[in-house]
């Protein structure tokens, strides 16, 4: 039983942490909270549950393999999006965060009437692949999902690339670089524009990577992306902004306090209690619970 | 951040044009009065009357959001919190007198029958056989009014203050107001046995035994709403006007040096949330009562934010532009939704983005550049 809800928190937690890190990268590189993230992860949805249905149509011997081209193509489409959002939108506003957070909510409330429109205004489902549908079975009375295991994996594996391409590549360090002082990299010669760009086009596509996951999980709706907006915020406060490890711990804390909360509560009631208790722990830590001390 | 609010009016201006935008300016509360207490009331219907009162009701938290935000700096993604905490608080107290009155059809019958007299209905389908504690003040309108005007702005109080305290700004304020705002509405669904959850409370006939459905009370109740309305904008304007004002003004362009001046800038932020506060607290009475329905979807976050966008068309920086913005918006909601629905979602979505890129400082921006370019040919 403990193993199990564990686990589920697990792959809550998955899913928080993809959404939480593209929204922190940017957030911590530009100040700018993107509104729009839910619709985006909604994108990346769609673009799996796209690549379902052409799969099925032309190469149904493939099936089995749509997902990870799912995958692919979800990080592709809403990465160029996102990419295009801060070169029309974005890059006009970095001085006013406040006014981008009504913006970028305008394009969410655009693309969610799009979906609504051109896609399917009834939720979606895709199917999941035949290795996918399976348990794995522990012991008697433990089973976990293969879906999960695997949306699980996939998390970890783009924390981990995220990690080396921050950390060990010469555009991860361009990106700390702004990060830490925008003034004094632009005087040494960094493009910042592009930086932002980038950056901004990468968290989006972590957006779309997540949404990706989600289709494992839940069927998609036009509304999915707001219903999970406020946790995703929730989690980059939570965790402190600037600190990537920070986002994924908060996220692992919320994804289990979830799990656990609905184990005693109604479902509703323990996603009040969480956003609550971050909102109470937030006046202990204004800066969130992993900030680093920094004198400002 | 954006330009200081300009309270000194220019002196004369040749041009027509820039004359009549320096009347409107001078004399907007005036003209605002004449608008809304004459030229509306007689040139609608009582239909379209009874929908421009509720126009005017989310005008309210509109105004509260150009002094929270406009003046203070401080962009709340929860107003609708606050307008939801008077609307339910006044149509609790709605809905048991109407369920005390065995005249009403509002579930007597039924919690007569299932032996629970001056239950609301919703309870009684929900079986609940007793009154929820937290009900039970609202069986008294002297209860009911003060608590309306009381509790939301001291809860905007607390948390602002606490917050403001520590810091707590900019973007990740915003954030926690939106978190709330959330939770309200979660909470609310939720509970559907002491909230009436999505379906919110309604089915209210009287009003301390006025009758809610008949034309004069519809009156009445449009000019209550208009006087409290002109009221929420004088005192705003009063506030401005004050070296409170000011301080606010020196705290959201500059808030460390404010604090090394000595002001306590969490007190006036958290005062002039509490204001914004009681002001959509006020309009949600009011809605309720003219509109006869308390929902959790004017609770949640997309209400929320459309309040913002009230205030940012008529002008951030601009109490009356406020109510105007709220007019216009909402007369265009409800012109779509007559006639094209799903091209609502896009409307209201560009908006966002075409106020915020192009007019930040609203429809009052427009006026003072007509004012500008007609003192240059001047």
């Amino acid at each position: 039983m403990f193993a199990l809800q564990a686990f589920t928190g697990l792959s809550v937690f998955s899913i928080l942490m993809l959404m939480a890190l593209g929204l922190a990268i940017v957030f911590g590189l530009m100040g700018v909270i993107n509104m729009a993230h839910g619709e985006l992860m909604a994108m990346g949805a769609y673009a799996t549950y796209g690549t379902s249905v052409l799969f099925e149509a032309y190469f149904p011997s493939l099936m089995s393999i749509y997902f990870i081209v799912g995958v692919v193509l979800a990080f592709f489409a809403t990465s160029v999006f996102g990419y295009f959002l801060e070169r029309s939108l974005i890059q006009f506003l970095y001085k006013r965060p406040l006014d981008t957070m009504l913006a970028t909510w305008g394009v969410g409330l655009i693309l969610q009437q799009l979906y609504r429109q051109f896609i399917n205004p009834r939720p979606v489902e895709v199917p999941t692949a035949s290795w996918l549908q399976g348990v794995w079975q522990v012991s008697e009375d433990v089973s976990f999902p293969m879906s999960r295991i695997f949306i699980v994996g996939l998390a970890f594996l783009t924390a981990t690339l995220v990690y080396l391409f921050l950390y060990r590549t010469r555009r991860g360090l361009l990106i700390r670089a702004v990060t830490q002082n925008r003034g004094m990299s632009g005087a040494i010669g960094i493009n910042q524009k592009r930086v932002d760009a980038y950056t901004f086009a990468l968290g989006c596509g972590l957006a779309g990577i997540a949404g990706s996951s989600f289709t494992m999980l839940a069927s998609t709706a036009p509304d999915t992306g707001q219903a999970y907006i406020v946790d995703t915020f929730i989690v980059v406060v939570f965790g402190g902004v600037e600190s990537l490890l920070g986002t994924i711990m908060s996220a692992f804390f919320i994804g289990q306090m979830q799990t656990w909360f609905e184990f005693y509560l109604s479902g509703s009631m323990a996603r009040a209690g969480i956003l609550l208790l971050v909102i109470a722990v937030l006046y202990f830590r204004p800066n969130g619970l992993f900030a680093t001390k920094v004198r400002r | 951040m954006d330009k200081a609010a300009t309270t000194e009016k220019p002196e004369f201006n040749p041009t027509l044009a820039s004359t009549a935008v320096g009347m409107l300016e001078r004399f907007g509360v005036v003209v605002l009065g004449v608008l809304l207490l004459l030229v509306v009331p007689l040139s609608l219907d009582v239909f379209r009357l009874g929908l421009a009162a509720k126009y005017l009701c989310f005008a309210f938290p509109a105004v509260g959001i150009v002094l929270i935000w406009g003046y203070g700096g401080i962009l709340s993604l929860g107003q609708g919190m606050f307008f939801g905490m008077g609307s339910y608080m006044m149509a609790m107290f709605l809905k048991l007198e109407s369920a005390a009155n065995p005249d009403s059809s509002s579930g007597t019958a039924l919690s007569a029958f299932f032996g629970a007299a001056g239950l609301p209905d919703f309870m009684v389908w929900n079986s609940i056989e007793e009154l929820p504690w937290f009900w039970e003040p609202f069986h008294h309108v002297w209860i009911t009014i003060p608590a309306i005007i009381i509790l939301p702005p001291l809860v905007a109080f607390i948390l602002g203050y606490v917050n403001f305290r520590n810091r707590v700004g900019g973007v990740y304020f915003t954030i926690v107001t939106l978190a709330i705002a959330a939770i309200m509405a979660i909470v609310i669904i939720g509970q559907q046995g002491y909230t009436g959850g999505i379906n919110g409370i309604t089915d209210f006939k009287t009003f301390m035994g006025l009758d809610l459905d008949n034309d004069t009370a519809k009156y009445v109740m449009y000019f209550i709403t208009v006087v409290l309305l002109l009221l929420a904008v004088l005192v705003g304007r009063f506030i401005l006007k004050s070296l409170l004002g000011r301080v606010l003004v020196a705290i959201r362009d500059q808030e460390d040096r404010a604090r090394f001046s000595g002001y306590d800038s969490a007190m006036f932020k958290a005062f002039v949330f509490a204001v914004g506060a009681l002001f959509a607290s006020v309009g949600g009475a009011m809605f309720t009562i003219q509109v006869g329905l308390a929902s959790p979807s004017l609770v949640g976050i997309v209400p929320s934010i459309e309040m913002v966008i009230y205030a940012a068309v008529g002008g951030r920086l601009s109490l009356i532009g406020a109510v105007y913005g709220a007019f216009l918006v909402n007369g265009a909601k409800t012109f779509f939704s007559e006639n094209f629905v799903e091209y609502w979602t896009y409307f209201i979505g560009a908006l966002y983005v075409f106020v915020v890129m192009f007019l930040p400082l609203g429809l009052a921006g427009i006026l003072d550049k007509l004012r500008d370019v007609g003192k240059r040919s001047g």
